[in-house]
């Protein structure tokens, strides 16, 4: 089973990021780390390929320096080979345009199976699966706790409103996979030395039959009216427990008459 | 403004609450607010109506089928056919990002998302999200002259009634899916049958890292229970494993607005925080007293969980 992994490389979340004042999107200059989110959809990706017996993990990306550091976390879990969209003009590229690059790089792989996260951490749009899926004219099944393949197409655990839904889906397709849902592996020392000799394929645009102006900030069809602080919230009342802090509460939530 | 369709969604017959929001807002934005709906019409014309809309779009009963490409192909077929609502709004759900994604494809338009703000703008609408954890918030809107794609994140808005008739109900046919239809629900299964949903809750009890282990979370579960509110969770325990993703609170997760809500050793990252800082009244118990938590919260407790809240439970439970 080929299965190709979307891979989002960020800022690392422990060290929040800045607009660029000039463009108002997010900057991208520092070192990028594999987002937390996609590691579930690797693991997962290992799994079945490892169930199946056959087949390459075939990780995606896109970043505008080359930046590959983040790949090699995922390769080190124990992915395939790599494909790398690297292009000055995807700056500011907004998540259609994401999907549709995306799209294009996982047309040079082949796949029966596409994964991605459901939303990453630092852009949350949770559009780029479901754009890709479009772009691509697949079926997809959103917001996956559980994947199992069986001849030809997969039956996957759907998170709902209420609980989850059984969905049948014939391959190829597209599945976004919700965090915490598998328990990603360490990669082995073993690993990172071998994740140093995978396969990197790295393109620019005009590979992919893309042209500039689909790409990037100007290519999304969007404008910023305004950048403001959001008002803040205040500190109330803060007490240090003595063995009876849970009057204090009671007492509150009388005052709030819900007890 | 001339047009906004909200996309509906709907379970047990009733109309869901992000919709019934979003078409409250519609209405002081647009001079005609109409509805699609990804199934039957009739039946949720009534509350539909009382909410704004005029009509009703619906595709009729989906079947097995997923909404996603179902209700985007029908939207998209009817704007290409000539009816042309100015902008779309859809809730920040499962099936509303599967549908605007769609859309947004099929009509080579962006989906500006995470709105927590509609407004009007210069000839069009503008929509707020903040980012950094709630500390900026940018306003966005769309360049071209198509369709404006807006997902909006629940409790952005009240849903108030607006006295309207039943809304007409008009036939939104779906043309042939091809492959991406393909995907059937075979099952489905409900996890939740007893008190209030997360997001629409009075009351919201939370825990997080600070319970220490998975087991504990039977705790926070207990103290909903008893005040009659939902339980929450951090993602920091969902992406461990220990609670299930639905009972996320946070950026990525659920955004909620109850009256009260308490949360049980949970730090405060900014993704959390984004969450659930528009609620009324907030009690924090944590025992690291630099815990960011404390920094939004009108009652503080630096204490240790596993003391405060079983004694908390005890003490709820002795007065019956």
């Amino acid at each position: 089973m080929d299965i190709v992994v979307c891979v989002k490389q960020i800022p690392d979340p422990a060290d929040p990021g800045e607009l660029d004042p000039a463009t108002n999107t997010l900057k991208r200059d520092m070192k990028l780390i594999m987002d937390e989110s996609d590691s579930y959809g690797v693991e997962m990706a290992l799994q079945l390929r490892d169930a199946a017996g056959e087949g390459e993990v075939t990780l995606v990306s896109m970043a505008p320096h080359e930046e590959v550091n983040g790949l090699r976390s995922a390769l080190a879990m124990g992915a395939d080979k790599a494909i790398l969209v690297s292009d000055e003009t995807l700056a500011g590229t907004d998540a259609l345009g994401t999907a549709r690059v995306l799209a294009a790089a996982i047309g040079r792989a082949q796949a029966d199976l596409i994964l991605a996260a459901t939303e990453s951490s630092d852009g949350y749009t949770g559009t780029v699966p479901e754009q890709v899926a479009e772009l691509l004219g697949l079926p997809s099944v959103t917001f996956a706790k559980e994947i199992q393949a069986e001849s030809g197409e997969v039956l996957v655990k759907r998170q709902t409103e209420a609980g989850y839904d059984e969905v049948r889906c014939p391959l190829p397709a597209v599945v976004s996979v919700t965090a915490g849902v598998v328990e990603p592996r360490y990669p082995s020392f073993k690993g990172i030395m071998a994740a140093k000799s995978k396969p990197m394929d790295q393109v620019g645009i005009s590979d992919l039959g893309i042209s500039a102006d689909q790409v990037g900030w100007a290519g999304g069809g969007q404008e910023i009216t305004d950048v403001s602080p959001a008002p803040e919230r205040e500190a109330g009342e803060i007490i240090t427990d003595e063995g009876d802090a849970h009057e204090r509460i009671i007492a509150l939530l009388e005052e709030l008459r819900i007890v | 403004m001339g047009t906004i369709w909200v996309y509906a969604e709907a379970s047990g017959g009733k109309v869901a609450s992000i919709s019934l929001e979003l078409l409250t807002r519609a209405r002081e934005l647009a001079d005609t607010v109409e509805a699609v709906v990804g199934g039957d019409g009739e039946a949720l014309a009534a509350e539909l109506g009382a909410h704004g809309a005029t009509t009703v779009h619906a595709t009729g009963d989906l079947g097995d089928g997923l909404a996603g490409p179902a209700v985007a192909s029908a939207m998209a077929t009817a704007i290409e056919g000539g009816a042309a609502p100015d902008a779309v709004l859809f809730g920040t759900t499962y099936d509303g990002r599967d549908v605007a994604g769609r859309l947004s494809v099929k009509l080579g338009a962006p989906v500006i998302t995470n709105v927590v703000e509609l407004e009007q703008g210069d000839g069009s609408l503008v929509g707020t999200e903040p980012v950094f954890g709630g500390t900026v918030n940018v306003s966005t809107r769309f360049s071209g002259s198509g369709v404006g794609l807006f997902l909006v994140r629940p409790k952005s808005f009240a849903a108030e009634e607006s006295g309207g008739g039943p809304a007409a109900v008009a036939a939104l046919p779906v043309p042939d899916l091809g492959a991406t239809g393909a995907a059937r629900v075979v099952d489905r299964f409900a996890e939740e049958a007893s008190g209030p949903k997360l997001d629409e809750a009075g009351i919201v009890v939370s825990g997080g890292r600070g319970l220490g282990e998975a087991e504990k979370y039977s705790m926070i579960e207990d103290l909903a229970k008893l005040l009659g509110g939902a339980a929450g969770a951090s993602r920091a325990i969902v992406d461990a494993g220990w609670v299930p993703y639905s009972h996320q609170v946070g950026q990525t997760g659920k955004v909620v607005k109850p009256d009260v809500y308490v949360a049980c050793g949970i730090s405060g990252a900014t993704q959390h925080m984004v969450g659930m800082k528009g609620s009324k009244n907030i009690i924090a118990i944590n025992k690291d007293a630099e815990a960011p938590i404390f920094g939004i919260a009108d009652l503080g407790v630096v204490g240790d969980v596993h003391k405060v809240v079983p004694k908390l439970i005890e003490a709820l439970q002795a007065r019956g």
